[in-house]
């Protein structure tokens, strides 16, 4: 692989672009294709791009035939996000997990003594109210949001924005009963039953998790089993 | 940062210091491999590598072809698997078969 084009995927992917290389494994050949990007020595035909191009829509890396003999056609999507309304004890112990679990992360405080370099050093924070700044970051499907201040004046507008965008994933702390209130609230601020149940709530896999590390585990548990719910979905077709 | 993301940077940093380097990927998984397609392993000219492609398994055999690449330049596209009898030799026990594409970074 020529180092330019490293650097211009590394580049792409900084700037939250999906890239895609392509691969002829028989000669080594290879072209990196973006927006605006069409880097390399390889020529393609128009059904080797028609391929190409369901791979990009399928997010899914894979080998496939061509004139030119196997083509490896490698799908770059800019990172998995999380965000966090509240800089809250768990969420220290959350943000360190999902980082090393391959989430970029932001924590959204309006309480600019909890969301505090200090305490979250390494993770991009927001110390605006979640209604204005989690439309500004625009959740998409790459994205879980999860609500842990227990303060419906900063958990309610969050999840209302939330609930507004394509996040793959929405958690909200708090216990069965402290969830059906936050229904009757946001009933009444027009969200239906059939939208309010995107709500993992209460928020994690029920592990009898107790610690905040516990809860972080239980909660990346949970956003990863709906991240990767085709996998499981797939697995259990094949048992059928 | 994903883990991708992670290793390549990390390649990009050791050429960009004048170390060779060479990037192996998983192309294609048979069964139950343990690491997914598109798993990254950086080797550098010393043999010091970062990433995974096999959860452990066969990367001795990778670096190895790695060092190789990076003498010669020409890339490799490497097969491991249980009806391999290679494949027994460097331990892939775990059932799985994979492909890896061995690259230098010029």
């Amino acid at each position: 692989m020529k180092i330019d084009l490293l650097e211009r995927r590394l580049a792409a992917q900084r700037a939250g672009q999906t890239t895609v290389l392509v691969t002829a494994l028989k000669t080594g050949g290879q072209l990196l294709l973006g927006e605006g990007i069409a880097l390399g020595d390889l020529t393609l035909g128009n059904e080797e791009r028609a391929a190409i191009n369901r791979a990009v829509i399928d997010d899914r890396s894979q080998t496939i035939d061509s004139p030119q003999g196997t083509l490896f056609v490698e799908v770059w999507s800019p990172p998995l996000r999380l965000i966090v309304v509240g800089a809250v004890h768990i969420a220290q112990t959350l943000a360190r997990m999902a980082v090393i679990a391959g989430y970029d992360v932001t924590i959204i405080d309006p309480r600019s003594a909890f969301a505090s370099e200090e305490r979250f050093p390494g993770v991009t924070l927001a110390t605006d109210w979640p209604d204005e700044v989690l439309p500004a970051l625009k959740p998409d499907k790459r994205t879980a949001i999860v609500t842990l201040t227990h303060d419906p004046k900063i958990d309610d507008p969050a999840l209302q924005a939330a609930l507004k965008s394509d996040a793959f994933y929405i958690g909200a702390l708090g216990s069965r009963r402290t969830h059906a209130k936050r229904g009757e609230r946001l009933a009444g601020a027009g969200f239906d039953a059939a939208t309010f149940a995107r709500i993992h709530g209460p928020v994690g896999l029920d592990i009898g998790a107790l610690t905040p590390g516990e809860i972080a585990v239980s909660i990346l548990a949970e956003i990863t089993a709906i991240l990767r719910r085709d996998r499981i979905k797939a697995r259990e077709d094949k048992a059928a | 940062m994903s883990d991708t993301d992670q290793i390549l940077s990390e390649a990009a940093d050791w050429h960009r210091s004048g170390r060779g380097v060479a990037l192996a990927t998983v192309v294609l998984t048979w069964g139950s491999s343990p690491r997914p397609v598109g798993s990254k392993l950086a080797v550098d000219d010393q043999g010091r590598f970062i990433g995974s492609v096999s959860g452990g398994c066969v990367e001795g055999a990778v670096v190895e072809n790695a060092l190789e690449t990076i003498r010669t330049g020409a890339p490799k596209l490497l097969d491991f698997g249980v009806t391999d009898e290679q494949a027994w030799d460097v331990g892939l026990a775990c059932g799985g078969k994979v492909q890896i594409f061995v690259e230098r970074l010029s």
